[in-house]
């Protein structure tokens, strides 16, 4: 049951973040499984006790695979499918648990978390970034030309 | 002499499209590299075969050379936005200048008018994916479903005020620390009248829609791709959007 709900709420966040992004309305769906494939990754990674930077690595990874993938399919950039994507893994309620610890003076905490927050952007980053190392090894090899 | 006056004229009108292209793009969030590649790629299908250009997220530069002495020009880009229709519309335009389907003239004609497209979904639709996104957070942050309403609101009304006040007062992250403060403060009251059971979840539920997503991913791609200044740019953009999104809220959180 949670499976469900976590899928459908992912693919509903994402495809939302596409509407924000005013993304051409043929691609929404598309924008919300890219969503749901990467948060689903994660999911089932920190679930199983994976630690959370692994689990946002492989999520990102996940996620700009197939949204290369799909910018190949549908001729568009890969920037469309990737945002919308990413937004799940974000790491807004470690950042925000740290901007309280910093209001309530205890700094201790607050620097733990902003600390935590950064690694966790980090390794989206890391993500994406294999992600394309990849494809350009890959699969831009593959199939030459015709960008 | 009145040959070379036309093939100068024709080469100018290259330059305009090229730099009318890469404007659309970054003024809609494209990543830096792509707005180079998109611009020398619409010079070289008008057969420029050496074009350079430099983009930072502030302004454009693009100079071609010919036989004749390099002609170089520079678009200040002031605003940015996200709009990823016109990033894959000018892309699909792109794709057409390559194959050869489209004149100089048409090309800037249908340039011309993604550039004043609207955006695709009206505002309040906008308004209800920026509440769908929140409520839809609660859930994966693994908040119980009592939440979920608190949220949606507190995060329409965030959404709405980033969209409106950057209207009125046109002062960057000064719309961020707004919505921020009055999304905070909103679901504080909700949460005191009875709503919901979860401060901290209904907060960053409220939040989601207004992280800088976009900037964030750009700025790595840039720095990535080797676009050092554009990346740091974005970086220091994002930094200080979210920056002042932690102010907002650290306000609504000293006051309760």
């Amino acid at each position: 049951m949670t499976i469900i709900t976590n899928m459908l709420f992912s693919f509903l966040a994402a495809a939302s973040f596409g509407i924000m992004f005013n993304v051409p309305k043929s691609l929404l769906l598309k924008c919300g499984t890219v969503g749901m494939a990467g948060w689903m990754v994660y999911y089932f990674l920190s679930e199983n006790q994976v630690d959370p930077l692994l689990s946002t690595v492989a999520a990102a990874f996940t996620i700009a695979l197939i949204g290369h993938i799909y910018a190949r399919v549908y001729k568009t950039p890969v920037i469309i499918f990737t945002i919308a994507g990413i937004i799940p893994l974000v790491p807004g309620g470690t950042a925000y648990r740290a901007m309280r610890s910093f209001v309530q003076n205890d700094y201790n905490t607050a620097i733990n978390l902003a600390a935590k927050a950064f690694m966790i952007s980090g390794s989206i980053a890391l993500g994406l970034i294999l992600s394309d190392v990849l494809y350009q090894l890959i699969l831009r090899r593959k199939v030459p030309a015709s960008k | 002499m009145i040959r070379m006056d036309a093939l100068m004229e024709k080469q100018y009108d290259i330059m305009d499209v090229s730099l009318l292209a890469g404007k659309i793009m970054l003024e809609s969030g494209a990543e830096t590299y792509r707005v180079e590649d998109t611009m020398m790629r619409i010079a070289l299908s008008y057969g420029i075969e050496e074009s350079h250009s430099f983009v930072t997220p502030t302004g454009i530069m693009f100079s071609i050379e010919t036989d004749e002495p390099t002609k170089t020009k520079l678009m200040r880009i002031s605003s940015r936005t996200t709009d990823l229709y016109k990033v894959s519309a000018v892309n699909a335009i792109s794709r057409r200048i390559s194959a050869g389907e489209l004149t100089i003239s048409a090309a800037y004609k249908e340039l011309k008018s993604i550039q004043k497209a609207p955006m695709f979904f009206s505002f309040l639709i906008q308004i209800a994916a920026a509440a769908s996104t929140s409520g839809c957070f609660v859930i994966l942050l693994k908040g119980s479903w009592d939440n979920v309403l608190p949220a949606m609101l507190a995060g329409a009304l965030a959404y709405f005020l980033v969209l409106k006040v950057a209207d009125i007062v046109p002062t960057m992250f000064f719309s961020e620390f707004i919505a921020a403060l009055a999304g905070g403060a909103t679901a504080y009251f909700l949460f005191s009248l009875g709503f919901g059971s979860d401060l901290d979840r209904i907060i960053v539920g409220t939040l989601i829609p207004l992280v800088p997503g976009l900037l964030i991913t750009n700025a790595v791609r840039d720095l990535m791709a080797g676009h050092f200044i554009s990346g740091l740019a974005k970086g220091a953009e994002a930094l200080l959007t979210a920056l002042a999104i932690g102010t907002g809220i650290a306000v609504v959180m000293t006051l309760i």
